[in-house]
C-alpha cells in the first residue's frame, strides 16, 4: 500500500503522455495530408528566424500591452516546467522536494522564490487577458468567428492558469516545513496565514491535495492543448522555422502551369499527339485549391499554428472596411475542415470517404476570397508568420482556372490582357502616345 | 519629349544603360501618364541613356496572376521574357511596384533574370553618383505624407528610398499612424482596381485618405500610379481637392526641379 500514490502517479503520467503522443501522431498525419513542399534550404536563417520570432516573441510586442503581458505568461510557462520536472520526481519516487536536497537551500530558495514571483504576474497577467477579452470591448474579440468555441476556448486557457497558478501557491503555502525554511516563499508567506489554526495533519491533506490537483492539472492541460487554439505553445516553433524566406510579394509560379503554357508556345508541339507506347496517360493536375488536400503541409501546418488572435484580421483593409474577408477565420476555416476530414479517415479505416463537403464554399465562400487585396498586412501582422494570403490566393486560382467563376469585371480585364497586353481596352498600337501628348 | 525604343536603339547598333519598364497605367491612364512623363524628364535631365520597350511592351501579369489566372500571367511572363532576352536587357526601372515585384521576384524562375529598380530606388542611385540634384527650395517647407504601396512596402521592403527623396525636397515630412510595414492598402491591389468592392460599410481608399487627412498634408506622395489614382479619388470623395494634391515622387522632383 505504501507505493500506491507513486503507481497511480506512474499511471496517470504514463495516461496523459501517451494520450497527448497519440494525438500528435494524429496531428502530423493530418498535416501531411497537404502537398510537398520544399522548406528545408537555407537552414541558418530558419533557425535564426525561429530563435528571434518564436522564442523571441519578437513580432509579439509589436503590440507593447498584450505582448508584454503574453511575455510574463510565456516566461512563466517555461521556466515553471522546471517545477513540474522536481514534482515528476517527487511523483515516481515518493520524495519530496528533491532537489532542495540537491541544490542546497539558498539556491533552491532562490528558484522557487523566482517560480513563485511568476505565478504571481502570471496570475496578474491571465486576469488581464480575461478582462481584455470578456469586458473591454476589444473588436478582434467580437468578430463573428469568435462566438461559441472559440470564445469559451480561449477562457477555458485562462481559467486553467488561474486554477494552476493558485494550486502552486497553495500547494508552497501549506507545506509546513518549506515555510519553516523561510527560502523561496516571497508570495506564499502572504498566503500561509490564511491556514492558520489548520492542525498540520488537515494542512499536509491540502497540500497533497494541491500536489495532486496541480500535477494532473498539467496533465489535463497538456491534453486540452490538441483541441484547442492553444496548440501555438508547441507549434510556433516549426511553424517559423518552415516559414516562407522569400520576399513577401513573390507569389509562387504554379509548375504544373508553367508545363501547359510551355506546350503551348512550343510551335512543335502536337497537342493531339497520343501517348507514346508504356506511358501512362497522366490525369492533370487540379489548379489551385478548393480542399484542404490541395493545400501544401506548411499551410496545414499555418492553419494548426494559428491562435486566433485575430492580429491579422484587425490589419486587413478589408476587414477593417466591413467586408466579409477575415484572414483569422481563413485559418481558422482550413483547421476546422482539416479535422473533419482527419476524423473521416479515422471513421473510415484509413481512406477518406466523400462527405460531400469541401474547404471552398462548405467553409470559405468566394466573396470573402475576392475581397482580398493581396496586401500582406496579415502575413506581415502574424506573431507566428502564418501565411493567409497563400490560401486565398490558391482558392482563387481554383475559382479561376477549375471553375471559370470569376467576377465578371476581372474577366473582362482578363480579356483584355489576351487580346491588348493591357488591362484595359486600348490598342497595343497606341501604347507609346503617352511621351507625345501634353 | 523624346523617348527612344528598344528598337530603335538596336537599329543604331546600342545597347542603352536601362530599360524603363512604363507598364499598362504608365502607358494608357491618364493621370499615371503624367508620372511617365516626369521620369522621363528626370532622366533626360541626368542624362541618362534609357529606351522603352513602346509598342513591343505588354502587360506583366501581375494584375492576372493576382486575379487568380496563373495561366494568363504565365503567357505573358514567357512572351515578355522572349523580348526582354532578345534586346538583352540586363536593367530595367519601373514606376510601378506592381510591375516591380513581378519583374523582380516572379520571372527569374521563368527564365527572366534582371537588376530591376522602383524609379525612387534608380533616382536615389542618380543622386549618390552625383548626376542629378534635387532643388530643394522649390517645395521648402510644404507639408508631405508618404503613402506606402503594399507592393514596394511589405511585399519588397522598400521603405527608404522613398522617403529619402521626399526629405531631400525639403519638405515637412509627417508619417501617418499606420506607415511602413504596417502601412494600409490603398484598395487597388489584388485586381481590385479592375472590379468594384465587395459589399462592406467604407472603400478601402477613403479609409486610407482619412488616415493622410489625418495629418493634415498639403501633398500626398505616392510611389505607384494604382496608389495615385485611389488616394486622389480619395481626396475627390472628401472634397478636399482644393487643399490636398496627390502626386508622384516622380513628379514632385520633376517640379521641384523645374523639368
Amino acid at each position: 500500500m505504501q507505493y500506491l500514490p507513486n503507481i497511480l502517479f506512474a499511471i496517470a503520467l504514463i495516461a496523459g503522455i501517451g494520450f497527448f503522443a497519440m494525438n500528435i501522431r494524429k496531428l502530423t498525419r493530418n498535416i501531411k495530408l497537404g502537398k510537398d513542399i520544399n522548406r528545408t534550404d537555407n537552414k541558418s536563417e530558419r533557425w535564426k528566424n525561429m530563435i528571434k520570432i518564436a522564442l523571441g516573441q519578437s513580432k509579439m510586442v509589436r503590440r507593447p500591452f498584450s505582448g508584454f503581458l503574453h511575455i510574463i505568461v510565456y516566461v512563466g510557462f517555461i521556466i515553471i516546467n522546471i517545477e513540474v520536472l522536481e514534482i515528476i520526481i517527487d511523483g515516481i519516487f515518493g520524495t519530496h522536494r528533491i532537489f532542495q536536497g540537491f541544490l542546497g537551500d539558498s539556491f533552491y530558495g532562490f528558484l522557487i522564490g523566482t517560480f513563485e514571483v511568476l505565478a504571481a504576474l502570471v496570475f496578474i497577467a491571465v486576469i488581464l487577458f480575461w478582462t481584455r477579452r470578456n469586458v473591454a470591448n476589444i473588436k478582434r474579440f467580437l468578430s463573428r468567428e469568435m462566438k461559441g468555441w472559440p470564445k469559451n476556448d480561449g477562457n477555458f486557457i485562462l481559467y486553467f492558469e488561474m486554477v494552476l497558478m493558485s494550486l502552486f501557491l497553495v500547494m508552497n503555502a501549506t507545506d509546513l516545513a518549506f515555510q519553516q525554511a523561510g527560502v523561496g516563499n516571497p508570495i506564499s508567506q502572504f498566503i500561509a496565514p490564511l491556514f492558520d489554526g489548520f492542525s498540520p495533519e488537515t494542512l499536509h491533506t491540502i497540500e497533497r491535495t494541491a500536489w495532486w490537483i496541480h500535477i494532473l492539472g498539467i496533465l489535463v492541460f497538456l491534453n486540452y492543448l490538441y483541441y484547442s487554439k492553444h496548440l501555438h505553445i508547441l507549434l510556433a516553433f516549426p511553424n517559423t522555422f518552415f516559414a516562407n524566406l522569400k520576399p513577401k510579394g513573390q507569389f509562387n509560379n504554379l509548375a504544373s502551369v508553367t508545363n501547359e503554357v510551355k506546350l503551348m508556345m512550343d510551335p512543335d508541339a502536337d497537342p493531339y499527339a497520343t501517348p507514346e507506347t508504356g506511358e501512362e496517360e497522366v490525369v492533370p493536375e487540379k489548379f489551385g485549391a478548393s480542399e484542404v488536400t490541395d493545400l501544401n503541409w506548411v499551410q496545414l501546418l499555418n492553419a494548426y499554428t494559428c491562435t486566433e488572435c485575430g492580429r491579422c484580421t484587425s490589419s486587413c483593409p478589408a476587414n477593417l472596411t466591413g467586408k466579409k474577408l477575415s484572414p483569422r477565420k481563413i485559418m481558422m476555416d482550413t483547421r476546422d475542415r482539416l479535422e473533419e476530414v482527419g476524423r473521416n479517415i479515422d471513421a473510415n479505416g484509413g481512406t477518406f470517404k466523400d462527405d460531400g463537403k469541401q474547404l471552398l464554399n462548405d467553409y470559405i465562400s468566394p466573396e470573402e476570397l475576392w475581397a482580398c487585396t493581396s496586401c500582406n498586412a496579415c502575413v506581415e501582422e502574424c506573431p507566428v508568420n502564418i501565411d493567409p494570403l497563400s490560401i486565398i490566393m490558391d482558392m482563387r486560382r481554383y475559382l479561376v482556372m477549375e471553375e471559370s467563376a470569376a467576377p465578371q469585371e476581372l474577366n473582362m480585364m482578363m480579356t483584355n490582357i489576351e487580346n491588348n497586353g493591357a488591362p484595359w481596352q486600348y490598342n497595343q498600337q497606341d501604347r507609346l502616345n503617352w511621351a507625345n501628348e501634353e | 519629349m523624346i523617348v527612344p525604343t528598344m528598337a530603335e536603339m538596336m537599329a543604331q547598333g546600342k545597347q542603352p544603360e536601362v530599360l524603363f519598364w512604363v507598364g499598362a497605367a504608365g502607358s494608357y491612364d491618364d493621370r499615371a501618364k503624367k508620372i511617365s512623363r516626369a521620369f522621363v524628364k528626370i532622366l533626360h535631365a541626368a542624362n541618362v541613356d534609357f529606351a522603352v520597350l513602346g509598342t513591343e511592351e505588354s502587360s506583366t501579369g501581375d494584375a492576372a496572376k493576382r486575379a487568380g489566372n496563373e495561366f494568363l500571367f504565365q503567357m505573358q511572363a514567357m512572351m515578355n521574357i522572349e523580348v526582354l532576352n532578345g534586346y538583352e536587357v540586363k536593367k530595367i526601372v519601373t514606376c510601378d511596384p506592381h510591375s516591380f515585384n513581378t519583374l523582380k521576384n516572379e520571372y527569374p524562375e521563368l527564365g527572366g533574370k534582371y537588376q530591376v529598380y522602383h524609379h525612387t530606388q534608380f533616382i536615389q542611385n542618380l543622386i549618390s553618383e552625383g548626376r542629378l540634384k534635387i532643388d530643394e527650395t522649390t517645395l521648402q517647407g510644404k507639408r508631405v505624407t508618404f503613402h506606402d504601396p503594399c507592393y514596394l512596402g511589405r511585399a519588397n521592403e522598400v521603405y527608404e528610398s522613398p522617403r529619402d527623396l521626399i526629405r531631400r525636397l525639403g519638405v515637412n515630412l509627417t508619417e501617418m499612424k499606420r506607415n511602413k510595414s504596417t502601412a494600409l492598402c490603398c484598395g487597388a491591389g489584388g485586381a481590385q482596381m479592375f472590379k468594384d468592392a465587395e459589399a462592406g460599410d467604407k472603400e478601402v481608399n477613403v479609409l486610407r485618405t482619412e488616415d493622410a487627412l489625418e495629418t493634415k498634408p498639403e501633398i500626398i506622395a505616392t510611389g505607384c500610379p494604382y496608389c495615385n489614382t485611389m488616394m486622389t479619388d480619395g481626396i475627390k470623395f472628401k472634397e478636399k481637392e482644393t487643399e490636398v494634391v496627390v502626386k508622384d515622387i516622380a513628379e514632385l522632383i520633376a517640379e521641384a526641379n523645374n523639368l
